[in-house]
């Protein structure tokens, strides 16, 4: 799982039936000091999140389809978890 | 799978319904030698594993495995602690 932040929504009418109701979001991947890393993906929402909030993100198929609870959807990230702190050791 | 040591842990009250109970720490994957090698992840623990210690972890559908017939929405589980590994110097 990644640290995100989610940092837009996406509409699109026309998409994969099993789309349908889902709640698509832009987040950027962070790194441990919240320093954006890498380039923004499409999750899917489970868990109610806001643009602008930090969040846990799964980057597997099976894991995502569970996030939706659909089997068999066309999706591979889903927002599982909205972070309330994370506190780490840097002394790497 | 992976070595990683564990570096920091992370809190979330609102997550998926089949998260809650669930330890979710973050891991700095390390090389051979130890040193620190690629991007901070974070990882469901099976095995209660802490901040400090040297684990393995596997990516993929195979992290919901452990908790079956649990299914949780994870990309990345820790499946064992590890004491201590050896690497044979390579003759040149």
């Amino acid at each position: 799982m990644q640290l995100a932040r989610v940092v837009g929504t996406v509409v699109a009418t026309q998409k994969n039936p099993k789309l349908e109701g889902a709640k698509l979001m832009l987040v950027q991947p962070l790194s441990l000091d919240d320093r954006p890393r890498g380039t923004a993906l499409l999750a899917i929402d489970s868990v109610g999140a806001g643009v602008g909030e930090k969040v846990l993100v799964v980057i597997e198929g099976k894991a995502a389809g569970q996030a939706l609870g659909r089997k068999a959807a066309a999706v591979d990230a889903a927002i599982i978890g909205i972070v309330d702190a994370v506190d780490y050791r840097d002394d790497e | 799978m992976q070595l990683a040591r564990v570096i920091g842990e992370v809190v979330a009250t609102v997550k998926d319904a089949n998260l809650v109970g669930s330890k979710m720490l973050v891991l700095q994957p390390l090389a051979a030698d130890g040193a620190a090698a690629g991007r901070t992840l974070v990882a469901l623990d099976s095995v209660g594993a802490g901040v400090g210690e040297n684990v393995f972890f596997v990516r993929g559908r195979e992290a919901a495995f452990p908790f079956y017939p649990a299914e949780p929405p994870t990309d990345a589980t820790i499946i064992g602690i590890v004491d201590h590994w050896n690497v044979e110097p390579t003759r040149s």
